[in-house]
């Protein structure tokens, strides 16, 4: 298990104080001035090195993300974007780094800009976290008038600005290029790629994107060493991680562990187990409700990172973990999610807009016995048709709770239909 | 696709304008983006307008679009697209409730259930006291079933205590913003499993 001094969100609770004055406390704002004098090719080398995969779900590496930002700044300036429009359902973990760690998330942007070159940053919250975006602005505040940030941040010369801008709810701003559109006043539909936001992004300028998490690890990874962090985790998925585990265990809870942790370890020592114990598990989705779900076969020893849930057909995601156990009616289950994914498409790519409609009332029927035992491989199908067919994930994330249904749990769904063919005899 | 419209039904007041106070937020919101992006403040202006009034109305829209010197429609594309704008009255409660999978699962149909037995409404439906509302992941999971009330959110939820906390509401007696449990935020009921030491 992962040593309280291994873990950089100290005050992951809450218990302590979250702004300035705590945060100094906890090592926050610590001569940030000498990290942003050692100059933007050594912090990112360090972030290469760290190997810190980015923490919103696709798991690229932060530090060669930043890389692809021009080394020169030309007539268009830089700007760093923080896509706090956190909203994977079972994903709750920004929202505490904002609430009660924001002073890592300021110090972090702070140090990323300047690595990309960036005298601004936007800071894209979720409409529905007013309380979170108010405690952020108020760390904001603090970092101004202490002389953090702004004109000559930290005494390094580098001016400075950090804004926060609220959605109003739509998942989909969570896709990059849809955060940018809303960032400039219009509807969240993703743009298609490339251009890439490094090339053309927010205001037709060179911008990076990143996750909070991402962010706020920064500063912590850049004063205790690349290798430090390279030395938690397993390879090629190094370093700490905040986990969210919701649904059918004894505690839910948000908590910091090492990369890599068994997931059975990860819910016996922090959720004290499943409810009814480890047996009475169904299924788990391991990574927020776009990534497949896993039977508890699987579970039982599967690894929490990137690469081995990418083995067994699923992701880490946001590594929001959601537990279901043996009362859970899956088929039910999948289809809430079908509903939200119809919800959340912005509508511009016929397959995920027509398509997600179509998958859900399907599910709609197959939840209530009402569908033939051929209708579940005529899904399937769909699914494989809008997956990869649109200009942004969702389509994707429509897709893979379904497939991931009808992968592990076939049987059950025949077995309803089969109830009904029964039933009707 | 979840585009939202105005109802037809519902009178739309002539005219809308800040407040000076009000005004002065908005220019805040304004000076944050680069000069010629007026435009990206437009989110923030139409939640300004909203809180004002309590709804967005057309006149509010287009007093917008004025201020922006953007094009109405391109207000309107906005103010539709984003669900958080209410583009009609809501009652003096607004009370929205996660029943996306984490909620589901651990009994936001009981929550559910309490709040229509308490406000005499459905999803969708308004009264004086009460505008009850289903929503997406709200993003609070650890802490589900998860009611957001205006801007606080309501965690931990079962039937017995959401009725409490709805029936408090409805009275105008004071309610405790949070874990409605006695949880510590995020952390493990009973106390955290990490970070003991320095708690």
């Amino acid at each position: 298990m992962l040593q309280d001094k291994d873990r950089i969100f100290t005050n992951l609770y809450g218990i302590q104080d979250p702004f300035l004055k705590g945060a100094q406390a906890r090592g926050d704002w610590d001569n940030t001035k000498a990290i942003l004098d050692k100059g933007p090719e050594w912090i990112i080398d360090q972030m290469k090195a760290s190997g810190l995969r980015g923490r919103g779900g696709a798991g690229f590496s932060t530090g060669m993300k930043w890389s692809f930002m021009p080394k020169e700044v030309g007539e268009r300036p830089h700007y760093l974007v923080v896509n706090a429009d956190e909203g994977e359902p079972g994903t709750c973990k920004d929202r505490d780094i904002m609430r009660h760690d924001p002073h890592k998330l300021v110090e972090g942007c702070l140090i990323a800009s300047y690595a990309i070159r960036a005298h601004t940053c936007y800071i894209y919250i979720r409409g529905e976290f007013y309380r979170e975006a108010e405690a952020l602005q108020r760390a904001i505040d603090e970092a101004y008038a202490s002389g953090l940030i702004g004109k000559n941040a930290c005494g390094s010369g580098w001016d400075f600005d950090l804004f926060i801008h609220r959605g109003m709810g739509a998942y989909v701003c969570g896709e990059e290029t849809a955060l940018i559109n809303s960032i400039e006043g219009k509807k969240g539909q993703p743009r298609l790629k490339p251009p890439f936001p490094a090339g053309v992004g927010v205001f037709g300028c060179p911008t990076t994107v990143n996750n909070v998490e991402s962010i706020a690890v920064a500063p912590t990874i850049l004063r205790r060493g690349a290798d430090w962090f390279a030395g938690l985790g397993r390879p090629n998925n190094t370093g700490t991680k905040l986990f969210c585990i919701s649904g059918h265990v004894n505690k839910p809870c948000n908590v910091e562990e090492e990369m890599g942790i068994p997931l059975k370890e990860l819910i016996e020592k922090h959720c004290g187990g499943v409810r009814g114990g480890w047996d009475n598990l169904l299924a788990i989705i391991p990574g927020g409700s776009s990534v497949p779900m896993l039977p508890k076969s699987i579970c039982d020893d599967v690894l929490m990172d990137f690469d081995s849930l990418r083995a067994v057909q699923s992701g880490l995601g946001t590594a929001a973990v959601i537990v279901m156990d043996k009362s859970t009616d899956l088929v039910r289950a999948i289809t809430r999610l079908a509903k939200f994914y119809m919800h959340e498409s912005c509508g511009q790519c016929t397959p995920c807009r027509e398509g997600s409609g179509w998958m859900w009332r399907v599910m709609e029927r197959m939840s209530q016995g009402r569908a033939s035992v051929e209708e579940i491989d005529m899904l399937f199908d769909v699914s494989k048709q809008i997956e990869g067919h649109t200009i942004c994930a969702l389509g994707d994330a429509a897709a893979w709770p379904i497939q991931g249904l009808i992968r592990h749990f076939r049987p059950q769904i025949e077995e309803r239909l089969g109830r009904r063919a029964q039933a009707a005899e | 696709m979840s585009s939202h419209y105005p109802d037809p039904n519902v009178p739309q007041p002539e005219t809308f304008a800040f407040t000076p106070e009000v005004m002065e937020q908005a220019k805040v919101f304004i000076a944050k983006y680069p000069a010629g992006r007026q435009r990206s403040a437009v989110m923030p202006l139409l939640d300004l307008a909203q809180r004002q009034d309590g709804w967005l109305s057309r006149a509010a829209m287009d007093y917008i679009a004025g201020l922006l010197g953007m094009p109405p429609i391109k207000v309107y594309e906005v103010a539709t697209f984003y669900t958080m704008y209410r583009l009609r009255p809501v009652g003096k409660h607004h009370v929205q409730l996660c029943t996306n999978i984490s909620c589901w699962l651990r009994g936001s149909d009981d929550v559910k259930r309490a709040a229509e037995e308490v406000f005499g409404i459905g999803f969708g439906q308004s009264n004086d006291e009460a505008t009850l509302e289903e929503v997406e992941c709200a993003g609070a999971c650890v802490n589900a079933p998860v009611a957001q009330i205006g801007d606080d959110y309501y965690e931990d939820l079962t039937y017995d205590n959401a009725k409490a906390l709805f029936q408090a509401l409805k009275d105008g007696k004071p309610v405790q913003v949070g874990s409605q449990i006695g949880r510590q935020t995020s952390c493990p009921e009973g106390g955290p499993t990490t970070l003991k030491g320095d708690a």
